[in-house]
């Protein structure tokens, strides 16, 4: 069953007062992990091919050709990866259903 | 305007040893204000420690001024050169300084090991802050009274306890003699022709806003700046996707943000590899960014 963690290389609380999150893609899995972002999220705006604001819910973000992503205004780790799981996995009526493990 | 690494270690020595840490006011330009911090020191003043060069800002301190003003008041004066040491002649002797430390990481050196210079004397009074193998001259055993005794080696060993870490020293010698043969003068000229010819360049860009003094005489490589309507991380990432690193967030330094009044500040820093041309990408990229 695929989890958060098989595309998800590490998050890091971006150092500054806007806690921002960046979501850093494992190498060998950032195609596949912008690709379903891609399926699931609203594209609001693509800049020279490298940014993409996306929206997906009430959640605005963007992410960035070179494999990773900035969350804002994420309250907590669940959000966050209750956000992931549903811009990343399978949905339940897919291929699978899921529930995402807690990441570190 | 202190790396926290200069600030955390004092509030946790004063909360254990019952002192306190006054700090001293910085100018809207990121300048040091030199009279604020010396009518904070008194006769009471234990020691002062002042960063070299601002990790943020790059703005250079006047710390034989301020050795003088903490030496006239019989306090002892710690210098933060990990940002002056790698980047510009530094004489702890013109200094004055008691204290001064840096780092390797800094100074194409590995990670995990720096230096602390200290005054001789300072030396042979202080006590060791760690016990192990090596800082010693001698552990007598008195079996009469059931306890050792032990005397302390000489200065520096009596502070380096334990195996220490060799390989990291080795290389950050070879570090240093690299940068010497270089010359430190070189080093640092190189430098500020790039942060000048950078602040020329990027005060074109109508979205971009450098923080802190633009004057090169006061300053040396480092540029701290903002994109209008992007936070740093924006802007960092997007540097990253052509290849060019720069920092973003509050690069270990959050007071010297609340002064500038910034969430968040993106930097860009110069060292001896860096070239006139990749500036001039820079400031490319950085103008693709306006437009984000």
């Amino acid at each position: 069953m695929p989890s958060v963690e098989d595309f998800v290389a590490r998050i890091e609380g971006a150092c500054g007062a806007e806690k921002d999150v960046i979501v850093v893609f494992k190498f060998d899995k950032k195609e596949e992990a912008l690709a379903n972002i891609f399926k699931r999220a609203q594209l609001k705006r693509s800049i020279a091919g490298i940014i993409h604001e996306m929206t997906f819910k009430d959640h605005t973000f963007r992410v960035y050709s070179s494999g990773k992503a900035i969350f804002r205004s994420i309250k907590n780790k669940e959000e966050l990866n209750e956000l992931l799981s549903e811009l990343l996995l399978p949905d339940e009526n897919g291929v699978c259903s899921f529930r995402a493990r807690s990441f570190r | 305007m202190e790396h926290h690494s200069n600030i955390v270690p004092w509030e946790i020595t004063a909360k254990i040893n019952r002192f306190t840490v006054k700090y001293a006011s910085v100018n809207r330009d990121g300048t040091l204000d030199y009279e604020d911090l010396e009518s904070k020191i008194t006769s009471k003043t234990k020691l002062v420690s002042l960063s070299h060069v601002s990790n943020v800002s790059g703005v250079i301190n006047d710390v034989k001024r301020v050795a003088k003003a903490a030496h006239e008041q019989g306090a002892l004066m710690l210098v933060d050169g990990a940002q002056s040491v790698p980047h510009m002649p530094v004489d702890v002797r013109d200094l004055d300084a008691d204290f001064l430390a840096f780092s390797g990481h800094k100074m194409l050196g590995p990670t995990g090991i720096g230096v602390l210079y200290a005054k001789r004397h300072l030396l042979v009074e202080m006590n060791p802050f760690q016990g192990g193998g090596e800082m010693i001259k001698e552990v007598a055993y008195a079996g009469a009274k059931e306890r050792c005794y032990v005397s302390l080696n000489e200065p520096p060993w009596k502070f380096e306890a334990g195996t220490p870490n060799i390989c990291g020293a080795i290389a950050l010698n070879e570090a240093i003699n690299y940068l010497q043969r270089i010359g430190m003068d070189q080093v640092q000229a190189h430098e500020c022709y790039l942060t000048n010819y950078a602040i020329k360049h990027i005060q074109e860009l109508s979205k971009v806003t450098l923080h802190g003094t633009t004057d090169t005489a006061l300053k040396c490589g480092i540029i701290p700046f903002s994109v209008q309507g992007l936070s740093s991380h924006d802007v960092a990432l997007f540097c990253d996707n052509y290849g060019i690193m720069i920092r973003s967030g509050f690069h270990c330094a959050q007071p010297l943000h609340q002064v500038f009044n910034l969430t968040s500040s993106a930097r860009a820093s110069f060292y001896i590899y860096n070239t006139r041309e990749e500036i001039d990408r820079f400031k490319e990229v950085l103008k693709e960014t306006e437009q984000l």
